[in-house]
C-alpha cells in the first residue's frame, strides 16, 4: 500500500455496524448541507414566533384563554409533519432519481433498512425542531400547559414520523421534484383545515367532523389538546399516539413496496 | 486461464426474454461468459444492452428463458455481494466525498478501510478523496462512480459504458485495471458504442435490437469480414444481416 493510501484508511471513519451504514451516510449528507438543517430547526421557531406576534394585541376575553394559548401548542402537532413530509419526499426522490436507488437494490441492504434509515435521521431531527419549539412556547412565549412538556415532544416526534412515512412513500408518485413539493398541499392541506386548528371539529359539518377522526394530524391535535388541558394523560390520547404510531409503520411498509427491486 | 470449457460459466443466458415497459426487448438471447474474461458488449444504442445489463444485476424482471450467474439464478439475494454494476446516471451521492461515497458502498458489501484505499487507488483519486463528488470533473465523477463499484472486490463487474467522457490517458489505466482484474479471477462485461475499444476485450458481444450478432475476439471477426477496423467489421456485419 502506498503512503497516501494509507493516509487515506487512517482518515475513513470508525465502523459502524452494518446496520448503521444508510443512517451514517443520511447523516453524513444532512452534515455537509448544514443550510437544510438550518431550514428544519429555524424555520418553526420564526413561524411560531410570527403567529404569537399576530396574536399579541388580541383581546382576551375576561375569564377566558388567551388565543395563542391553545394555537401555540397545536403548532407542535402541525408543522413537523408538514416540514418532515417536504424534506423527506424530496430527498427520497432524489435518490430515485440519481440512480443510486437503483444500485442500493443491488447491494446487500434490504429495502426496510434504507427506509428506517431515512426514519431515524429525519426522525431525530424532528426531536430537535420539537424540543426547541416545545421550549420557546412553554418557555419565552409564556403558555401554560396542564399536562407535561414530555409529551407534548412525544406527540411531536410522532407527527414528525408520519411527515417523514408519507413523505417517502410520495417519491414514489413524483417523477420530479417540482411535483414532490407540489404534494405537500395536496397532503397537508385537507388535514390542517380539519384538523381542529380553524374550526373545532364539534361545529364542523357530520361529514368532515367524521373524515376529520381518520386524519394523523387531528390525532395529534387532538392529543395535543388533551394534554394542554389535563394533568394525567387520558385513554383516548394513548389510543390516538399508538394510532400515529401505527400509521408510520404501515406506510413505511407501503413505501418499501412502492420500490420494488426488479423493475418489469 | 482455464481451459473455458472446463470451467462453469460466470454468466450464462438461455433463451433469454426481457420485456421492458410492455415492450420485448431482448428477443431469447443465448451467451457464455467465460469467467476472468473481459468481454465488451457492444452496439447502437437502443439495442438492450443496458437492459441485458440490469437483467445481470437482477434489477430487471426476466420474462422466460434462463440467466444464470456465478452458478445462481440472476436476482438471487446471495448474488448482491458478489456482483457489482454501474450504470449511465453516476448513481453517486454529489453531496459527499468520494471517499464517503466508497466507504458507504463497501460497507454495504462488508469490506474494510484498507479495500477503500486500495480502490481509490486504483482508480486514481486518492489525492481528491476528500472533495464532494459535485465539484469533480465528469471523468473524475465516473471514475468515483466506478469505485463504488470495484470495492469489496465483486467476482462480476457489469460496467455500463464506464470510459464515457474519459481522457486517453486515464482511459488507458482503466482498461489495464481491469485486464488486471480478470487476471485475479473477475468476470467484466463492458458496455460501450465507441467500437475502437472493442480491441481492449477479450471478446466481443455484438448487439443489435435486441439480438447478438457475434461473440467473437475482435480480430476473428475483422478476418471473417475482412474489414480494416473494427468500426468497419461492425458495419459489415450489420449489413451482413440487414441483407440476409
Amino acid at each position: 500500500m502506498t503512503t497516501t493510501a494509507r493516509h487515506a484508511a487512517s482518515r475513513t471513519r470508525p465502523h459502524l455496524p452494518a446496520a448503521l451504514t444508510t443512517t451514517g451516510r443520511i447523516a453524513a449528507q444532512l452534515r455537509a448541507d448544514p443550510r437544510t438543517i438550518g431550514i428544519i430547526i429555524v424555520m418553526p421557531l420564526v413561524l411560531v414566533s410570527l403567529l404569537w406576534y399576530a396574536f399579541v394585541d388580541v383581546p382576551v376575553p375576561p375569564g377566558g384563554r388567551a388565543p395563542f394559548d391553545t394555537i401555540g401548542p397545536m403548532m407542535l402537532a402541525i408543522l413537523p409533519m408538514m416540514l418532515m413530509f417536504i424534506v423527506t419526499s424530496v430527498t427520497m426522490l432524489r435518490e430515485r432519481t440519481s440512480g443510486t436507488l437503483e444500485r442500493l437494490l443491488t447491494t446487500p441492504l434490504s429495502r426496510w433498512n434504507l427506509l428506517a434509515s431515512y426514519g431515524a435521521v429525519f426522525g431525530f431531527l424532528g426531536v430537535a425542531q420539537a424540543t426547541l419549539l416545545g421550549l420557546l412556547v412553554l418557555g419565552p412565549m409564556g403558555v401554560e400547559i396542564a399536562g407535561t412538556a414530555w409529551m407534548l415532544i412525544l406527540i411531536a416526534l410522532l407527527d414528525a414520523l408520519v411527515g417523514v412515512a408519507f413523505g417517502l412513500l410520495a417519491s414514489a408518485f413524483a417523477r420530479t421534484e417540482f411535483q414532490a413539493v407540489q404534494f405537500m398541499p395536496v397532503f397537508i392541506g385537507p388535514q390542517l383545515f380539519l384538523c381542529g386548528l380553524f374550526v373545532p371539529k364539534e361545529h364542523m359539518p357530520d361529514v368532515l367532523g367524521v373524515v376529520a377522526d381518520f386524519l394523523p394530524m387531528t390525532w395529534a391535535v387532538d392529543s395535543v389538546v388533551d394534554v394542554a388541558a389535563n394533568e394525567t394523560v387520558s385513554g383516548a390520547t394513548w389510543g390516538r399516539l399508538g394510532l400515529l404510531a401505527g400509521i408510520v409503520v404501515v406506510f413505511l411498509f407501503v413505501a418499501s413496496r412502492s420500490m420494488p427491486r426488479q423493475s418489469r | 486461464m482455464l481451459n473455458s470449457t472446463l470451467v462453469e460459466s460466470a454468466v450464462s443466458a438461455r433463451a433469454l426474454v426481457v420485456h421492458r415497459a410492455g415492450n420485448e426487448v431482448l428477443h431469447g438471447l443465448e451467451m457464455d461468459l467465460a469467467p476472468g474474461s473481459v468481454t465488451g458488449l457492444l452496439g447502437p444504442s437502443g439495442c438492450g444492452k443496458t437492459t441485458l445489463m440490469r437483467a445481470m444485476v437482477g434489477v430487471q424482471r426476466i420474462t422466460s428463458g434462463s440467466l444464470t450467474v456465478l452458478g445462481r439464478p440472476a436476482a438471487d439475494e446471495a448474488l448482491r455481494r458478489r456482483v457489482a454494476y454501474t450504470s449511465q446516471t453516476l448513481s453517486v451521492y454529489r453531496d459527499l466525498s468520494i471517499r464517503d461515497n466508497v466507504a458507504h458502498f463497501a460497507r454495504l458489501v462488508g469490506a474494510g478501510p484498507d479495500d477503500v484505499a486500495r480502490t481509490l487507488d486504483a482508480v486514481e483519486l486518492t489525492a481528491l478523496a476528500g472533495r464532494r463528488v459535485e465539484i469533480l470533473s465528469g471523468g473524475q465523477a465516473s471514475r468515483a462512480s466506478l469505485a463504488c463499484a470495484l470495492v469489496g472486490s465483486p467476482e462480476l463487474l457489469v460496467l455500463d459504458e464506464p470510459t464515457v467522457g474519459l481522457d486517453p490517458l486515464t482511459r488507458e489505466s482503466l482498461w489495464e485495471h481491469f485486464h488486471a482484474l480478470a487476471r485475479q479471477g473477475t468476470t467484466l462485461l463492458v458496455s460501450s458504442h465507441v467500437m475502437d475499444e472493442a480491441t481492449r476485450c477479450d471478446s466481443i458481444l455484438l448487439m443489435r435490437e435486441g439480438h447478438f450478432l457475434a461473440h467473437a475476439p475482435i480480430d476473428e471477426l475483422q478476418e471473417r469480414t475482412g474489414a480494416a477496423t473494427p468500426e468497419d467489421t461492425f458495419l459489415t456485419l450489420i449489413k451482413q444481416e440487414v441483407a440476409a
